[in-house]
């Protein structure tokens, strides 16, 4: 067996790397900035990096995303030991202008140069995004450079699972998947169910449309999302785990698998993990398109490759999970925070965020936006800052109209609650959900009805047809919804999907049922003159 | 498909005619897989992300044979199978174009790309066009909200579209082979 990886050498290592080269040129290289064309721009740099022989004096880093996906592709110059440029919608031809300016004549090139003093960047707090633009996904070198891997050798030296659990309870950290169920509550569970074999499993079946938080934390930094579950499978007496990842994220789940083969091949994963007594084994599973399989026990019939349907719930995976054994379903956002709070203790993670609330929430802004792109804001941060100041407002001069959160289980806040404070009770509070983060703006030309019928019809699509109350009552409030934004509705028709909404809400088995009247409630009760606006005769006598 | 697929595809359609019992050496491919994979039953869905991969589609043929090699019934893989929508029971168009309706796309008017590209082509969401040459479909978010509306064609991505654009990128791709 070979030996464990030694951190402190590879950070050594690293250190003295980062510093061989007076320039290192960073390049966005997630999806966001590939598809504007990094790729090219990367491949511009290296080849002039090659052409003029500047080996010695530059080397370029593709690193995960930096946030502002709008203004991508996204390129920061840093000269050792000081200044950091950043630039943005760097074209091939803008990119050698760049390095050649930076590196022959010391100069900046202010034409592309992004403000990095904007809202955009300032008033974010990164703690899961921390290594966004920071370090190179592909290497696990580059993650144990900036303490990677250090909370898990933390927890496996010097803790006792009882120990890490409690940790987790100081911070109060809550699960990110949605719902907001306290997570040391669920790690006590899993720890003190019976029996040898217990599973954790990492949701990363990220459906809602409008949401790439957990896509981007996976390219961008899988093996955060790996210490995570290994410092959860230590705690609660796991050996066993599983990553559940979206087939709709192909780059996700490759680097996923290379870095579980990376991490057992430095013995961070596999049998006597850093020479300890715990081991565990990592797998990806990878899901084919149902929402349904965000629900926990459908992602669990998912992944024992059976249709992806949910059961009723007692009893809860923690007692009865895969293949029968105790399991625990978390976040892969709800991972990417453990490393950080047993690296930095519960208490300081407490400190973030409010009261019920703690830490920070990573929110994927977009829609009628002029900031669109990922960011990461204290818990509690109102909704006027992300959009107004973070997000730079409604573009073309619109009137701001509704924000939209939680995908297809959330709902819409009118302008008159810009300034709630988005937490998890806030926002149920106001009909709607945290979600896992799609925050979706709309401006005064969206009608409000037709985002119920988009909503509703993708429930329609996403159900799984085992209640009759989601399958049926999807179908009908969808065909309420068409007569009524066609114009043909009636009073009568509003009545019955009034009343439809809370007979599925009430009687549909898993939560995609139980919420998907949540966009027709909410949108009801802020912008109900819309809907009565769309019915023009008093009463209209169906066929 | 990805590049290696393709390579691996073509090197194995081009081995001796009738290696693999089925006269199709395709096959060989799911094999490799169904081996690795230990024919543990709780690989059916990776396995016909497999077959998918390297078919293009999930024939009837395909979906026996994966029920064979699991010792499933073909009842319950056809189950999984129809239950899941990535997985396709019918060839694919030579060329592919999926719009994203995800929410930051419909907000910025996907649905008017759906609507040109499906009259222009008179190709129903989730059809091939009757000579095969374009199918048409959507998907629920690409996560590449930013860039929204977003469409996929053949493999690249398109940021900012709208109808005149699609339209205009799908021609070249379609009519450029004739």
């Amino acid at each position: 067996m070979a030996a464990p990886i030694d951190l402190h050498e590879v950070m050594e290592r690293e250190r003295e790397e980062r510093f061989r080269t007076r320039w290192r040129v960073k390049a966005c290289s997630s999806t966001a900035c590939l598809s504007a064309g990094a790729g090219a721009t990367i491949k511009a740099v290296e080849d002039l990096v090659e052409r003029e022989d500047m080996a010695l004096e530059v080397q370029v880093i593709p690193t995960g995303c930096m946030g502002l996906c709008s203004a991508g592709p996204l390129v920061r110059m840093m000269r050792r030991g000081g200044d950091e440029s950043d630039y943005q919608k760097v074209t091939p031809e803008a990119a050698i202008e760049i390095v050649r300016s930076h590196v022959l004549d010391e100069q900046p090139v202010p034409e592309y140069e992004l403000d990095v003093t904007m809202p955009f960047f300032t008033s974010q707090e990164r703690v899961v995004l921390a290594n966004g633009g920071v370090i190179n996904p592909d290497r696990i070198e580059s993650y144990v450079a900036h303490g990677g891997y250090q909370a898990l050798e933390k927890a496996l030296t010097t803790m006792k699972p009882k120990q890490v659990i409690e940790q987790i309870r100081l911070s109060r950290i809550r699960g990110r998947g949605g719902a907001g169920y306290p997570v040391a509550s669920k790690w006590g569970l899993l720890a003190s169910a019976p029996g040898k074999t217990k599973y954790v499993v990492a949701n990363g079946d990220e459906g809602d449309p409008g949401a790439y938080m957990d896509r981007t934390i996976m390219e961008d930094d899988p093996h955060r999302v790996i210490e995570g579950i290994a410092i959860a499978a230590y705690a609660t007496g796991a050996s066993e785990a599983y990553i559940y990842v979206r087939a709709e994220y192909p780059r996700a789940i490759e680097r996923l698998d290379r870095a579980i083969r990376v991490a057992r091949r430095n013995r961070l994963l596999g049998r006597k993990i850093l020479d300890t007594n715990f081991n565990l084994s990592v797998e990806v599973r990878i899901g084919a398109g149902a929402f349904v399989c965000g629900e926990e026990t459908a992602l669990l019939a998912s992944i024992e490759g059976l249709r992806g349907t949910p059961r009723l719930r007692p009893p809860y995976p923690t007692e009865k999970g895969l293949w029968g054994a105790p399991t625990m379903i978390n976040n892969v956002e709800t991972l990417a925070n453990i490393a950080p709070i047993i690296d930095r203790g519960g208490e300081w993670f407490a400190s973030l965020g409010t009261e019920k609330s703690t830490g920070t929430k990573v929110f994927a802004l977009a829609g009628d936006i002029t900031n669109t792109g990922l960011i990461e804001v204290p818990m509690g941060t109102s909704l006027r800052e992300i959009v107004a100041d973070i997000g730079g407002g409604v573009p073309n001069g619109k009137e701001f109209k509704a924000a939209q959160t939680g995908g297809p289980s959330g709902g819409c806040i009118p302008a008159k609650f810009l300034d709630t404070s988005v937490d998890y009770d806030s926002l149920r509070e106001l009909g709607s959900i945290m979600g896992s983060g799609g925050l979706i703006v709309m401006d005064e030309d969206v009608k409000m009805p037709d985002v119920a019928k988009y909503f509703m019809e993708f429930s329609m699509d996403e159900s799984c047809g085992k209640c009759t109350p989601c399958r049926a009552g999807t179908v009908q409030m969808h065909s309420l919804l068409q007569r009524l934004t066609e114009g043909n509705g009636s009073k009568q028709d509003l009545r019955d999907l009034e009343h439809l909404c809370s007979v599925v809400r009430d009687t549909s088995l898993c939560g995609l049922g139980q919420a998907a009247p949540n966009p027709v409630i909410s949108t009801l009760q802020y912008f109900r003159s819309e809907y009565e606006a769309l019915i023009h005769e008093e009463e209209v006598v169906h066929a | 498909m990805s590049d290696t697929t393709t390579r691996r595809v073509v090197e194995a359609s081009n081995r001796q005619q009738g290696d693999h019992p089925s006269g199709d050496n395709r096959f060989e491919l799911v094999d490799k897989h169904l081996k690795r994979a230990r024919y543990e039953q709780d690989q059916l869905i990776e396995t016909l992300h497999v077959a998918q991969d390297v078919f293009g589609y999930l024939s009837e043929d395909i979906l026996i044979y994966v029920a064979r090699a699991l010792r499933l019934p073909p009842s319950m893989v056809y189950g999984v199978a129809t239950f899941y929508h990535l997985f396709t029971f019918e060839p694919p168009g030579d060329h592919s174009c999926t719009v994203c309706t995800g929410t930051a796309c419909f907000v910025k008017g996907a649905d008017a790309i759906v609507q040109g590209v499906s009259d222009a082509y008179s190709v129903p969401t989730g059809e091939t066009s009757a000579d095969g040459s374009l199918t048409l479909k959507t998907a629920r978010c690409l996560g590449s909200c930013g860039l929204a509306p977003v469409v996929v064609l053949d493999g690249s991505v398109l940021s900012h579209q709208n109808a005149e654009s699609t339209l205009e990128l799908v021609g070249t791709a379609v009519g450029g082979e004739g």
